[in-house]
């Protein structure tokens, strides 16, 4: 098994290699559990996202909700929808704040890690929390609109995860373009939110079609999930290609 | 004279902001076993130089090289870099060896976590509150952690920006004699500072930048004097 560096003095003008540099993908891991493990401690994160993934569910409800009335579809997944995304907005917002706190951006910046690595250890945190999110969200859906989930709730989950890795992987980007500007929080949603429209919309139309309680679409929906699939090939790969130049720190 | 592999060089270095010139025609080495002191008033491209050198910034002319290998963005040099600034660098919500831990782990050290423990014992940290996050330390004690950071993959490269900024006496004193412990160990140490009384205490070589360019570039056998540096670097700066 290879040594440590040495910790005390090195014979002086002795060259020094290089440790031999990790996996990509262990180096994405271990950047997406250092974000997850701050998150489990403090829970700052998490917390606000859900409870304003909640309170946006109530208040669409008393807006748009009949009592004692099923409502439709489209509204039911639009709401869903739409909570999804003004959460993940506040989490995506938080999610390069510890990386500028301390400037601890600069000491990742200088590790071998490939910046490909570093933007998918970001986005793999970033959709874990907003994945916790969903579930809390997609339940309470359930249970306030009476939405018939009980038989197509495996695909509804992959519409939510298919749109949440095309919705964090614009934001990821974003985010990290925005870690030293002022007013961030006001500019991440204005500069986000017309690049994720497609996948609101493929995702609340597929997430329509499915939860209908008279007739599902399931084909309709087979074809918004291969829609996000896409997107979410598209949105992952320029963040590859872009998160290099923007956190290039020149 | 044959130059030391060690070596750090620069040749013609220059940096354009926008328009803005940081740094014109810089040329000098930084010999490995050294501390090389880099003085300058506000704006005399002293962070810009510090940037170059750590590969985040790229130079708008010239190159640095680094033995027979530019040193820049994809170089393999990079990994042999470490860098204190004023800012710790380090993740306020992770424990000390946590963080210590992250960052080795990062760099590819076999067993980061003894290594982690190995170096928060060389900086004097191993009783400081193992549970309690970084946000919760003095001063004082996120520079000796953040010394720790940027030892942790053994750099042959060591640049401080500032680092005794804010430091109390005691503090300011422990880091002069870790510069010397740096400088014994082998590294290429390169201080940016605004203490000249510091600089002449701890520098083997000192350049002085005025406006993006070098102005004064020494490196007398003897070491520095604090006054005579001192007149030196009014006399060079002087608008």
């Amino acid at each position: 098994m290879p040594e440590s560096p040495p910790v005390g003095p090195r014979a002086p003008g002795r060259p020094s290699s290089a440790p031999r540099a990790p996996s990509f993908v262990s180096q994405a891991l271990r950047i997406a559990a250092k974000d997850l493990a701050i998150e489990w401690r403090s829970r700052e994160v998490i917390m606000t996202m859900t409870f304003l993934a909640v309170v946006v569910v109530l208040i669409f409800s008393f807006a748009f909700v009949v009592e004692g009335a099923r409502p439709p579809a489209p509204v039911v997944a639009g709401i869903l929808w739409i909570a999804l995304v003004m959460s993940g907005t506040v989490g995506l917002g938080r999610a390069f704040d510890r990386e500028r706190e301390g400037e601890a951006i600069r000491s990742l910046l200088l590790t071998p890690a490939p910046r490909a690595a570093i933007y998918l250890g970001k986005l793999a945190a970033t959709c874990a929390l907003m994945a916790i999110t969903e579930t809390v969200l997609t339940g309470l859906c359930a249970v306030l609109f009476s939405a018939n989930l009980g038989d197509v709730i495996g695909r509804v989950a992959l519409l939510l995860v298919l749109g949440t890795v095309g919705f964090a992987a614009a934001g990821c980007i974003f985010s990290a373009a925005l870690l030293r500007a002022r007013g961030r929080d006001a500019l991440l949603a204005t500069l986000l939110y017309p690049i994720i429209v497609p996948i609101v919309i493929a995702g609340a139309r597929g997430t329509a079609q499915l939860i209908d309680p008279v007739s599902p679409d399931f084909d309709g929906a087979r074809f918004w999930t291969e829609f996000l699939v896409a997107v979410d090939i598209l949105f992952v790969t320029a963040g590859l290609w872009a998160f290099e130049p923007i956190v290039g720190g020149d | 004279m044959t130059p030391s592999p060690a070596a750090l060089r620069l040749a013609n270095v220059g940096k354009i902001y926008g328009g803005r010139r940081a740094l014109s025609g810089v040329s000098t080495a930084f010999e490995a076993g050294r501390v090389a002191a880099v003085l300058g008033p506000n704006g005399a491209g002293k962070t810009t130089l510090l940037g170059i050198l750590s590969t985040l910034v790229a130079p708008t002319t010239g190159e640095v090289r680094w033995g027979d290998d530019r040193l820049g963005h994809g170089s393999p040099l990079r990994a042999r870099i470490g860098y204190v600034g004023h800012d710790p660098g380090l993740y306020g919500d992770l424990t000390a060896l946590e963080n210590l831990t992250l960052f080795a782990a990062l760099h590819g050290v076999p067993d980061a976590r003894n290594r982690a423990q190995a170096l928060l014992a060389r900086v004097g940290l191993t009783e400081a509150a193992p549970d309690a996050p970084a946000r919760t330390f003095s001063r004082g004690m996120l520079q000796r952690l953040a010394l720790a950071r940027a030892l942790a993959h053994d750099p042959a490269l060591l640049l401080f920006d500032e680092p005794a900024a804010a430091l109390d006496p005691a503090g300011a004193d422990w880091l002069t004699t870790e510069l010397g412990a740096e400088r014994a160990a082998g590294r290429v140490v390169v201080l940016v500072t605004h203490d000249l009384e510091a600089a002449a205490a701890v520098a083997d070589q000192v350049v002085i930048l005025r406006r993006g360019r070098v102005v004064f570039d020494e490196t007398p056998a003897g070491g520095f004097d604090a006054a005579a540096l001192r007149a030196s670097y009014e006399a060079e700066t002087r608008a």
